[in-house]
């Protein structure tokens, strides 16, 4: 199921609160949380909504579609990331509205834009236990 | 200027910048002995300490600097902003009647032994950590998200480090003391686009210590006691997907600050402005009310920030964008030298005339995901 990829895709420790999240991540389904209670649709996934703390929280899949927030061409950094220079860290902004932290998988990171449409990839982690969603212009 | 209000009697900035052949303990003992030195107390007075970083540390560091006695202990832990809580946190347990005599102290070798801390993973960690995200990185999202809704500009940003490079040339322990252009700044490499390497702070080994003490204590002093007189702090954050890349918790620490001292914007003097980046300060001017939101890069082009005439002189020791940024947290050089400039103790050609009142900010954390805000205001005759 997962892309192919020369980033380095460090393992994940799914919680009882996220271990949902990354069994659909494993089957190319990328996941945000609702509150049944106030509406609010939110990301990282936690067991209570944000908001108002009610418990009564579900699943709910995405499009996986949406657009650059905010990017950067990271040119140096640190393990285990330093051998993949340059790699871009983005906000994307998700159509059913939560900003997510990823990375933009593009052969031209100079062309990317503010607002650019992308969507979802999975790239399976180097344990092969489990999958993370990144991003690509479309 | 109320009789209740707790004064900082003492600081101290250790001058190394590199110090592979000390202990970080060691260094938070020099800080400790300079700090006390200058107000003029001894560690016999301390019943107050205050200190953050890795949980137990504090602990540790009342056995290790032999304090007895202590009545009240904070390790509040606020990344680069902690010790700039920490002087609020020490003025309102002055205040509340805790303690009398509150040393502060901090102290790191990111330098000389890189892993040295570093944050703790929190329950984002694997929506974070796992994309490549740095310290970095994260800062250049929100200077890209404040270029695209603003305007703001590379060279814009460029010129806080041009006036912090103009006062670091004055500081003999600046790290960096060469006067740069803003040409300099946009034609240096980038690290994380648009954040160029001199948009960055440096990274720095040392410390830092304040005590804070009681109006009494401080009227039994010889040295200039500078009056805590206004203290707000605040943690913004990434709001479960809906943050905004473009602002800082300094809109909310700023207006607590300023309504405590009872100041405005045009009684300030000289500000200490936190400044991991370029982008760092720009945003805190703008969150502060320095200007109105967005103006940032506009406002501090000019020389603005640059001392002795600039409307808003910033970061006259060079910030930690030229002079120190101890322990990968520059909020402890931020109290001292606006602590300097109150007591007309800065260096001849950067210290600011009749500087009666003067704002030092902190920030901690990421821009990119959580941070943290302090704002103080300091000053008044004691």
């Amino acid at each position: 199921m997962a892309d192919e990829t020369t980033l380095p895709t460090p393992d994940v420790s799914p919680t009882p609160e996220t271990e949902t999240y990354w069994e659909a991540a494993a089957e190319g389904r990328l996941l945000v949380t609702e509150c049944t209670d106030c509406g609010r649709v939110y990301h990282p996934p936690r067991a209570r909504c944000p908001d108002c703390l009610s418990e009564d929280t579900e699943w709910v899949e995405t499009r996986g579609e949406g657009e650059v927030y905010a990017h950067s061409v990271t040119r140096q950094t640190g393990p285990p990331y330093d051998d993949a220079t340059p790699y871009v860290v983005a906000y994307v902004e998700l159509a059913e509205g939560p900003r997510l932290l990823t990375n933009i998988v593009t052969d031209d990171p100079g062309a990317l834009s503010v607002g650019q449409p992308v969507e979802v990839c999975f790239h399976e982690t180097d344990d092969g236990e489990h999958a993370v969603p990144r991003f690509e212009p479309v | 200027m109320t009789d209740h209000t707790a004064a900082i009697a003492g600081v101290y900035e250790h001058p190394t910048r590199n110090a592979p052949d000390k202990s970080t303990a060691q260094l938070h003992g020099d800080v400790a002995a300079g700090a006390l030195e200058d107000a003029g107390l001894t560690t016999a007075d301390v019943d107050g300490y205050f200190t953050a970083g890795r949980p137990g540390r504090v602990m540790s560091m009342v056995d290790y600097l032999g304090l007895e006695g202590l009545s009240y202990v904070d390790s509040t832990d606020l990344g680069g902003t902690s010790y700039v809580s920490h002087v609020g946190h020490a003025a309102a347990a002055v205040a509340a009647g805790k303690c009398e005599v509150a040393l502060v102290t901090m102290a790191g070798r990111p330098r000389s032994r890189s892993g040295d801390g570093g944050p703790p993973s929190g329950p984002q960690a694997d929506f974070e950590e796992t994309y490549g995200i740095g310290t970095v990185n994260m800062y250049a999202l929100a200077a890209r998200r404040h270029m695209h809704e603003y305007g703001t500009t590379a060279e814009q940003l460029a010129e806080v480090r041009v006036a912090a490079a103009e006062h670091a040339q004055y500081n003999e322990d600046a790290m960096f003391q060469e006067p740069v252009t803003v040409e300099d700044v946009v034609e240096s490499r980038l690290v994380s686009d648009p954040l160029h390497l001199l948009d960055c702070c440096v990274v720095s080994d040392g410390g830092g210590g304040v005590v804070v003490v009681s109006p009494a204590v401080a009227d039994d002093l010889d040295r200039d006691c500078v009056s805590v007189l206004g203290h707000g702090e605040a943690v913004k954050h990434h709001d479960a997907g809906d943050i905004d890349l473009t602002h800082t918790g300094a809109v909310e620490s700023g207006p607590r600050a300023f309504e405590a001292a009872g100041v405005t914007h045009d009684d300030i003097d000289y500000a200490s402005v936190y400044d991991s980046f370029t982008i760092t300060v720009v945003e805190t001017l703008e969150d502060l009310g320095f200007c109105e939101k967005g103006a940032g890069g506009e406002f501090v082009e000019g020389g603005t920030l640059q001392a002795p005439d600039g409307e808003l002189p910033f970061n006259t020791d060079g910030g930690g964008l030229c002079n120190n940024h101890p322990a990968n947290r520059g909020g402890m050089p931020k109290i001292i030298e606006t602590v300097r400039q109150l007591r007309g103790e800065a260096n001849d050609p950067v210290q600011v005339p009749d500087c009666e009142i003067g704002l030092t900010h902190g920030t901690g954390g990421s821009l990119g995901t959580r941070m943290a805000s302090t704002t103080l205001v300091l000053g008044g005759d004691r």
